[in-house]
């Protein structure tokens, strides 16, 4: 049979899942449900983070962009498997008040996939505070003194013109932290959240399918990267500066 | 207030320190195999060849589109049934032999990339001048373009091995017990989860750290 070939039986994600939730096809696509909601909120908690810690580094003075510093060498020195367990097991307990009320009164799997989020989007932020700051130093300071001259104040300076060229350049590198996120999610299953490299494990476990189950999942993680990178190169273009790197001439 | 207990930490210390020894043993193999590993892909992505330089963007797009959670998971489960299939029997670690080849073989895709650059970085000249003298291809790149390119390289092949040291923590998902995971049992084992947890982050912290000031202080002295 050509569903046998190699003797692996693909019939298998059409088998009713241990947990009742339906096939193991169905099981799989929930984990990619929970890669994705993992990702993405913590890819928005990072952009914000990220693009704030990002201007700190570049503010004039020296108190603001230390701080922006230190939050960088922290985030990026401690592995991202222990800062998830920091958020996961350690904050709950030794924040007083709110960590109760975490631990007590918020469901499990809401709990996981809140340290996730948390822990994902501020490891990421710090991987994003160094491009949009490389992005808005790779502007020159004659940008910056031209928008003071023209009676910006600090904040108008940034927002009307440093961010809206720095954040352009960075696309391509924002993308790949953005695909650097969605692999980093795969440590959340350490936690017991149902993303997809869990499900895999659950898949081979329940059934002894491993290769099955491995093999749907890579393909699925290669097909998410070709979908973002696809979606990027569309951004990209469509936000495209004429003179600079990639734009018309 | 939360009371910090740390008692269980001088006990353990023995433990811990065994923990790291294997912490920098998967992250030595990981960066020799790796890096050497690394040149020939490189080298193939670069080739004039088709077949080659294909057979390396497969490889590097391929290690690079997957979480290395699942890369490690797919190794333990592949190299034993290759072991077995080969020898028969095996009398090795098996986690560790997976976490060895797992971690060589996805750390070779970076640094694929990082060398590739770097040898992309080495002006044309320099290999056409060895060309001109009379060397062959093969000798004007093993001479005079990797040599230069390696010195410009060691800043980002240094910063890889600092990921690369963190990510080894990772092989906690194949249950081996490297400092992460000796941090973690001990931990749970005393009810002192959170002071060990606590205990690895700064460690971690204080040896990525001090490594990358290390690599700052090796950009401005050994600059070309």
């Amino acid at each position: 049979m050509v569903i046998q070939a190699a003797g692996l039986d693909w019939s298998i994600f059409l088998k009713p899942a241990f947990d009742g939730s339906g096939t193991y096809l169905r099981f799989l696509f929930v984990g990619l449900e929970w890669t994705l909601l993992l990702s993405i909120s913590a890819w928005v908690l990072a952009f914000v983070v990220g693009s704030i810690v990002g201007v700190l580094r570049t503010l004039p003075g020296k108190f603001l962009p230390m701080v922006g510093a230190v939050y960088v060498e922290i985030f990026r020195n401690v592995p991202l498997l222990v800062q998830l367990f920091l958020w996961y097991f350690v904050f709950p307990e030794i924040i007083p008040g709110l960590g109760t009320w975490f631990k007590q009164s918020v469901t499990p799997l809401l709990q996981q996939l809140i340290a996730g989020v948390l822990c994902l989007g501020f490891f990421t932020a710090a991987r994003v505070a160094e491009q949009v700051r490389s992005g808005i130093n790779s502007l020159g300071r004659g940008q910056r003194a031209a928008g003071l001259a023209l009676g910006f104040n600090l904040y108008g300076v940034y927002r009307l013109v440093l961010l809206p060229v720095a954040y352009r350049i960075i696309v391509p590198t924002l993308t790949s932290e953005f695909l650097n996120t969605i692999k980093n999610s795969a440590v959340a299953s350490t936690i017991g959240l149902a993303e997809l490299s869990r499900q895999s494990q659950q898949l081979g476990e329940f059934t002894a399918h491993w290769y099955e189950a491995f093999i749907a999942v890579t393909l699925l993680y290669g097909v998410i990267n070709i979908g973002v990178m696809i979606a990027s190169r569309a951004l990209e273009s469509a936000i495209q500066m004429p003179g600079f790197v990639g734009g018309r001439q | 207030m939360y009371e910090f207990d740390w008692s269980s930490i001088p006990g353990a210390l023995p433990f811990l320190w065994a923990g790291m020894l294997l912490t920098l043993q998967i992250t030595g193999v990981a960066i020799f195999f790796g890096i050497v590993l690394g040149t020939v892909i490189a080298l193939f992505r670069l080739s004039k060849n088709r077949f080659l330089s294909g057979l390396a963007a497969l490889y590097v797009t391929g290690f690079r589109s997957v979480p290395l959670v699942m890369v490690l998971l797919w190794f333990y489960l592949l190299v034993p049934q290759l072991i077995t299939g080969l020898f028969g029997h095996f009398d090795l670690d098996i986690r560790l032999l997976s976490a060895f080849v797992a971690f060589a073989l996805f750390e070779a895709s970076y640094y694929a990339e990082i060398i590739r650059a770097g040898i992309q970085s080495v002006s044309r000249g320099q290999a056409s001048a060895g060309l001109a003298l009379g060397m062959t291809g093969g000798q004007a790149m093993r001479l005079i373009v990797l040599p230069q390119a390696f010195r410009r390289m060691i800043p980002l092949l240094l910063t890889q091995a600092i990921i690369l040291f963190q990510d080894t923590s990772l092989v906690y998902v194949i249950g081996l017990s490297e400092f992460f995971g000796v941090a973690y049992n001990t931990g749970n084992r005393d009810g002192t989860l959170v002071e060990l947890l606590l205990f690895a982050g700064a460690i971690y912290f204080i040896i990525s750290f001090g490594v990358s000031l290390l690599v700052r202080v090796i950009q401005t002295k050994f600059a070309l």
